[in-house]
């Protein structure tokens, strides 16, 4: 049902280092190898081979040049599905195949039932949900559902597969309704905060800032290199001349 | 937004259906129109067909039209299963007036009851239809005050208009009839005018800077895409109308939607003109209302920027 459960006690989500995170694309790869064969059926790509490849990834990672000048730097950063405690793609759903389970506040899709009007990814304002062309229904993150509760899996498996597969320990997994989680600790620790907290959805995942620069202070304020002057023998001319030639 | 010809025909068919069996259920109710069954057949029956293609035309947008079914089974929460609620349900007094209007009553009252109940039926849809837009916070040209009132509007004027219509090619008085539907114009134009003035002068209060949670480091500038073609999100959310051509086009909108309707209800109420004449400017009136609907719709879709394309494209929305 569409309708919000009471609030749940059990947070389930993940925790996302922007300060670790090296945009190496392998929790999105990862997440799309498992979720292919898993709970929300094949994520489908369209024109694969073709001009104008594109398909369903629950996880996508931009990366962004932040700040001016030297100071600047870039931020890898993943977006997927949040989890959010008053998800409005859940209550918009005119079918009752989005829900968020009481027992743990994963959000899913139904895909037995989910019509494809695409009015959640509308709601989302995070871009979490995409729509599936061959299957015709909406697919989004499941938290690794099929994973997190596998007791056939070894226990360091029991995550999801980006968590698994993030090779600088940058996504964390676990309960954030639990204030003595180590998730919940991480997030008091760094400071991590909410995606545009003023929609009011109440994102569930979190985001660790990155970390202030270690040398502010040696940030040079002229460019390295000067250009070569020249001091009049014919020799100093010819490469004064050949490297303005060279920097044009 | 992705302007989805399936939803702008949904929309402006259904409102125009919608208008035209308000009009229809008010004028037989204040006894403006005759209860001659071949004009009840025709005009009723020509709101009942658009109200219908416009629904059959909204399945064409799922992906599953198969289980559309199951769109009306979450009222509690959903302005689009309400709507799809709405619809159905208002069949039923449409029955109620039509067949006691073409083939006469079976029970006394059947034509006040099914009029009075159409009229409720259909303001409930057409607002509802409102709602599914206006409720979403992450649409800023959607998430206005004055969405649902100018769905309702849109349709009061589209279904008038087809009103005018019918009375003119059947030979009745249309003067009050046509005079409401030069105030509805105005009205409307007034009202579609007023948005767009809203969202063009609206603050774009959602940033790179918040959405990333980055501004306290600098501006956010997208860097490298998370992939290299534009995946459903870009596709559905991202579309995007040059500027000047989406002036140009309200210009259109304005122009045959409200503009020139006026100019063709002037020229009925004016001048004594043959029958014929009068029923080639009604046409042309239909004509140009439909096609200034249909540029003002896919305006709304066009026009209209999704809070996520700020992970895309920096900036705000």
């Amino acid at each position: 049902m569409t309708a919000l459960p009471e609030p749940t006690t059990k947070k389930l989500g993940l925790v996302i280092d922007l300060d670790t995170c090296v945009g190496c694309h392998a929790c999105a790869t990862s997440c799309k190898e498992w979720n292919t064969s898993g709970y929300p059926k094949p994520l489908t790509d369209q024109d694969a081979h073709g001009a104008d490849p594109h398909g369903s990834w629950l996880n996508r990672v931009h990366s962004y040049e932040v700040g001016q000048g030297a100071a600047s730097r870039t931020v890898h950063f993943p977006r997927s599905c949040l989890h959010c405690e008053t998800p409005a793609c859940v209550t918009v759903c005119p079918t009752g195949a989005s829900y968020k389970r009481a027992s743990d506040g994963i959000v899913l899709v139904n895909p037995d039932t989910c019509i494809g009007c695409k009015l959640c990814s509308w709601a989302c304002p995070y871009g979490a949900r995409e729509y599936d062309y061959d299957d015709g229904t909406m697919k989004k993150c499941t938290l690794c559902v099929d994973r997190i509760y596998n007791e056939t899996f070894a226990p360091e498996d029991r995550i999801p597969a980006c968590v698994r597969a993030c090779p600088t320990g940058a996504r964390h997994f676990g309960d954030l309704g639990d204030p003595s989680s180590a998730v919940s600790q991480l997030v008091k620790e760094r400071e991590g905060f909410d995606l545009l907290p003023e929609m009011g959805f109440k994102p569930v995942n979190k985001y660790l800032p990155p970390r202030p620069r270690r040398d502010q202070n040696a940030i040079p304020t002229q460019p390295a290199e000067q250009p070569v002057a020249s001091t009049g023998s014919i020799a100093d001319r010819f490469f004064a001349w050949a490297d303005r030639a060279l920097s044009r | 937004m992705h302007p989805a010809y399936s939803v702008i025909i949904f929309t402006t068919a259904s409102g125009a259906g919608y208008g035209l069996l308000i009009g229809l259920a008010v004028s037989v109710l204040l006894g403006i129109v005759p209860r001659d069954p071949t004009f009840g057949f025709f005009a009723l029956g020509t709101a009942v067909a658009l109200i219908t293609i416009g629904l059959l035309t909204s399945t064409f947008h799922l992906g599953r039209p198969g289980r559309a079914w199951r769109a009306v089974t979450q009222v509690g929460t959903s302005w689009l299963s309400r709507e799809g609620v709405a619809a159905l349900v208002t069949y039923l007094p449409i029955a109620a007036l039509g067949l006691g209007w073409v083939f006469g009553e079976y029970e006394p009252g059947q034509i006040i009851v099914g009029a009075l109940l159409s009229i409720v039926g259909a303001l409930v849809t057409v607002w509802c239809t409102g709602r599914i837009y206006s409720s979403l916070p992450t649409i800023r040209a959607w998430h206005q005050r004055l969405v649902a009132p100018v769905y309702l509007m849109l349709a009061f004027v589209t279904g008038s208009v087809l009103l005018d219509f019918f009375l003119i090619v059947f030979g009745y008085p249309f003067w009050g009839a046509a005079a409401i539907t030069a105030l509805l114009l105005a009205l409307g134009c007034d009202l579609k005018m007023r948005y767009w003035a809203k969202i063009d002068s609206d603050d774009r209060t959602y940033t790179a800077e918040a959405a990333t949670g980055l501004g306290r480091f600098g501006t956010v500038r997208p860097l490298d895409p998370p992939h290299t073609q534009p995946n459903y999100v870009m596709r559905e959310m991202g579309y995007q109308v040059a500027r000047r051509h989406a002036r140009k086009l309200r210009k259109i909108a304005l122009l045959l939607l409200f503009v020139l309707p006026l100019a063709c209800i002037a020229a009925l109420l004016a001048l004594e003109l043959p029958h014929t004449a009068d029923v080639a400017i009604a046409a042309l009136m239909m004509l140009s209302a439909a096609a200034g609907v249909l540029i003002e719709r896919w305006l709304f879709f066009a026009e209209a920027e999704h809070v996520v394309m700020v992970f895309y494209r920096g900036g705000a929305a």
